[in-house]
């Protein structure tokens, strides 16, 4: 399938297909450009007395030239109509497909820079060969993305003029900035893709290096920018009551949720990133010929899984920081987030996330059987099973379950006695981190299923390793249970940092003596690459459509805080969709965009193996 | 032998989960029980075919059972008795109850950012009860007004939410739903003051349009109860319950 030569990838070359997919990139940015002027003029610094004009009087600013307006309170009236076209609906649909194309397209060029650094490290042509493939299977959606984006300004513009109008004002630099950026990323991964070969040597391979760097900061800058145009619209930041832009555009952008939305996004982008190409590598698995085949899609799947589960392990934390800073930030939002209307969706999101574990368990545990030791480890499944199994159900179980009024009477109350508690966070946090440390085992025991250590103090490692992971538990429960249940609820946020810290401690502790104990181990048998079992691949298909299906349900919720608000307590949605449409409602559509969003996905695939093919003919 | 063992395992989780006693203290809700079942079968299922043997153990019998000549009498059975199952479960779901059917509702509806109450706007943010200052600095004081708002609860609100605090007053069983339990963790511990106050004072009629209905028997207290005399109630249904209200980290 690839050559170990360096030279043999002089043989991909895409040509025709450069220039069919360069217009579709170059879309957005076009009609971001021929859009700006617009919004520039009602984005000027309003002038003192059209403010005073569209204000009570008595509440007239300064005459200050540089004086903007308040937010405009609009009524229904102010709201494009197209006839069969419902605005919201539309402009979700849209939002949702660029974010799923976005999120996948700005993560791929981080692991395809970290897989090529690592063939640059271990002069391993098949990291290079990986890396490129990575990058033929995004360059598609990278299209796509575009498209979706210009969709979905298009449809905000047409839907939602007014907001539009009103964010210009506020973030006009930073949408030049944004339009710029894109540019800038489009440059650079055309030629970190098309110029793969030509600086596949010497002080060239560097400077490629270089460019794919360029092109992650450029991608991540386009997030940044995006996360502070959305966070604004929820924790909104320099402005005043009435809407009133302070001028200064750092204030805005710089908001109460905009860090914590960085981050969780950046990691969720690479998670999600990972499993649309493990997907991608099942699917070429599936539908191989050879043994050869067989092998490189399986070692693909394994690799762009173990960067998904990498990237998922920590996610959990930046989420929960996230949603920290929600009830810190309004405790009507955080209430409502967790405790009120949009609760049932997290338990779905807890059924999604454990669905996610469990795959990733379960492709490992399978995989574990490449292995000639497998039948050593085999044993332990059951246990790590079991733990996760309890974990999952702990991690689901909601506050207030689904319960008929004879079954209310039944137990004397809305609340289970046993169950209720385990409805918490405190008991969720447990249950998370324990999962966490469970899938981690289950990679050290998928590592060591092919090979022996020879180092003389093996069996103390192995004994320290254990004595970590047991500490960490027994640490995790405890401050779970009492800083969680039997003190102050400031203190329960609180002991969930010393829980990610056991986790965390697990992690690097484990994996430090994992390397060191197995350098120079002796390896047991030929590593079986391409005998992993068809059920196994679809877990890695699973892990994809739910980390889609996930994004899309909890992108609802974090939207739908905002309730009857565009920008959160300061411009208030007047239009006939302002109403939280129910959890039903957007289940079904998040669904329906996750089955779309999958075919085209699918399409992506199936032009990107016509590549493959392409080029291996050539 | 491997499939047998797997209908063994789910014999087991589901008489578990089905019989109070053995693993919870009372019964669970249908709906929890349905999740929690299929979600144990999932795990075993998954653990059990991990390995090639394993899945050829779970799979190869269903298999032999509709191919093998010498099966012919079992795949009889099982092609009758599967059907009537399914069928005998469908019934039931359908089956018309007398009893209300169960209703999504969340029990801590979010606060508004202000409201109106004792002819004023009171802010959300910042409110908090005026009597906690004094907690540290004059313990007596303090223990004094805990005394009143105990009173106050005893005179007015152990009707629904009884003596104990429990939720289990003598009205309690006329409601639907059921009145809230102040005792335990997982309720007024998880809440700020001016939480609680906010849902004293303006009780079920005051509740937020989202998500209604909330179906909340709670009285409009502010039309009975002055200010003060609700937040010393708060004072001692924290008091009684060994509750701290919720705070943020500083």
């Amino acid at each position: 399938m690839f050559d170990k030569k360096p030279g043999a990838l002089n043989k991909y070359g895409y040509t025709r297909k450069q220039n069919s997919r360069l217009p579709g990139a170059t879309v957005l940015a076009l009609v971001l450009l021929l859009l700006f002027p617009v919004f520039s003029a009602v984005a000027a610094p309003t002038h003192a007395s059209e403010t005073i004009q569209a204000t009570q009087p008595s509440q007239a600013i300064a005459a200050d030239q540089n004086a903007y307006a308040p937010a405009p309170q609009l009524t229904a009236e102010d709201y494009t109509k197209v006839r069969g076209v419902n605005p919201r609906l539309a402009v979700w649909f849209a939002a949702q497909m660029h974010l799923w194309f976005a999120a996948f397209v700005l993560a791929v060029p981080i692991f395809v820079l970290i897989i090529e650094c690592a063939g640059v490290y271990t002069r391993d042509a098949r990291y290079d060969a990986l890396a490129r493939e990575f990058m033929r299977v995004s360059l598609t959606a990278y299209s796509f993305t575009a498209i979706t984006g210009a969709l979905l300004l298009v449809a905000l513009v047409v839907f939602y003029p007014d907001l539009m109008k009103y964010l210009s004002t506020i973030f006009g630099p930073t949408m030049l900035l944004y339009a710029l950026f894109f540019f800038i990323e489009s440059a650079a991964l055309y030629v970190y893709y098309y110029g793969w070969q030509a600086m596949s040597e010497g002080v060239w391979k560097k400077v490629h290096l270089l460019i794919g760097l360029a092109l992650n900061a450029a991608g991540t800058a386009l997030m940044f920018i995006a996360n502070a145009w959305v966070t604004f619209m929820m924790t909104p930041a320099g402005v005043d009551a009435r809407g009133v832009f302070d001028g200064n555009v750092w204030h805005a952008v710089h908001n109460h949720l905009w860090h914590p939305m960085n981050l969780h996004r950046f990691i969720a982008n690479i998670a999600y990133g990972g499993s649309i190409v493990g997907a991608y590598a099942a699917y070429m698995y599936l539908s191989s010929r050879t043994d050869e085949e067989r092998s490189h899609y399986d070692w693909m799947g394994y690799t762009s899984s173990l960067i998904a589960v990498g990237a998922l392990l920590p996610l959990p934390f930046a989420g929960y920081w996230l949603t920290a800073e929600i009830y810190s930030y309004s405790q009507q939002m955080g209430i409502n987030l967790m405790g009120g209307v949009l609760a049932w969706l997290f338990i779905i999101q807890a059924v999604v996330i454990g669905a996610l574990f469990l795959a990733a368990n379960y492709y490992l545990w399978c995989g574990m059987q490449r292995g000639s030791r497998a039948a050593q480890y085999n044993g332990y499944i059951k246990y790590i099973a079991f733990v996760l199994g309890a974990c999952f159900m702990v991690w689901f179980t909601p506050h207030t379950p689904l319960i008929k009024p004879t079954e209310a009477a039944a137990l004397g109350g809305q609340f289970h006695p046993w169950l209720a508690p385990l409805g918490l966070m405190p008991a969720k946090n447990v249950a998370v981190n324990i999962m966490i440390i469970f899938t981690y085992l289950s990679f050290l025991i998928y590592r060591r299923s092919n090979r022996v250590p020879t180092v003389g103090w093996a069996s103390t490692g192995k004994a320290v390793q254990a004595a970590l992971v047991a500490a960490a538990v027994v640490n995790i429960i405890a401050t779970g249970v009492y800083y969680g249940y039997f003190t102050n609820s400031v203190y329960k946020v609180a002991s969930s940092v010393t829980q990610v810290a056991s986790t965390l401690i697990v992690i690097t502790g484990c994996s430090l003596i994992e390397y060191f104990m197995h350098r120079g181990a002796k390896e047991t048998g030929e590593y079986g690459w391409g005998r992993m079992p068809a059920r196994s691949q679809y877990a890695l298909i699973l892990i994809a459509v739910s980390f889609t299906w996930l994004m899309g349900l909890m992108g609802f919720v974090r939207s739908a805080l905002r309730q009857q608000w565009h920008v959160y307590s300061v411009m208030r949605d007047a239009s006939a969709d302002a109403a939280t449409p129910t959890v039903a409602y957007a289940a079904r559509v998040v669904s329906v965009g996750t089955i779309v969003f999958m075919a085209i996905i699918l399409f992506i695939f199936w032009v990107a193996q016509l590549g493959g093919k392409g080029s291996r003919h050539d | 032998m491997r499939l047998i063992k797997y209908v063994f395992l789910l014999a087991v989780v589901f008489a578990a989960l089905k019989v109070p006693g053995v693993l919870f203290a009372k019964p669970l809700p249908v709906s929890m029980l349905q999740m929690f079942f299929f979600f144990s079968a999932v795990v075993i299922l998954l653990a059990m075919t991990a390995t090639d043997e394993g899945a050829a153990g779970l799979v190869q019998p269903v298999i032999s059972l509709f191919i093998d000549p010498s099966y012919t009498i079992s795949r009889a059975v099982v092609i009758i008795i599967i059907p009537l199952i399914a069928a005998w479960i469908t019934f039931a779901a359908v089956c018309d109850e007398a009893a209300a059917p169960p209703i999504v509702r969340s029990l801590h509806p979010s606060p508004p950012s202000a409201f109106t109450a004792y002819g004023r706007t009171i802010e959300m943010a910042g409110l908090a009860n005026p009597y906690r200052a004094i907690e540290k600095t004059d313990e007596a004081a303090f223990r004094g007004l805990v005394l009143e708002g105990g009173k106050l609860y005893f005179k007015n609100c152990f009707f629904c939410h009884g003596a104990k605090l429990d939720g289990a007053g003598h009205f309690s069983q006329g409601l639907t739903p059921l009145p809230l339990p102040f005792k335990g963790t997982d309720t007024i511990a998880q809440l700020q003051e001016s939480y609680v106050f906010w849902r004293i004072v303006k009780g079920g009629p005051g509740l937020p349009h989202e998500a209604t209905p909330w179906l909340s028997a709670m009285p409009a207290w502010e039309k009975m109860m002055t200010e003060d005399e609700v937040w010393k109630t708060t004072l001692f249904i924290y008091d009684y319950t060994d509750n701290r209200s919720r705070s943020w980290a500083r």
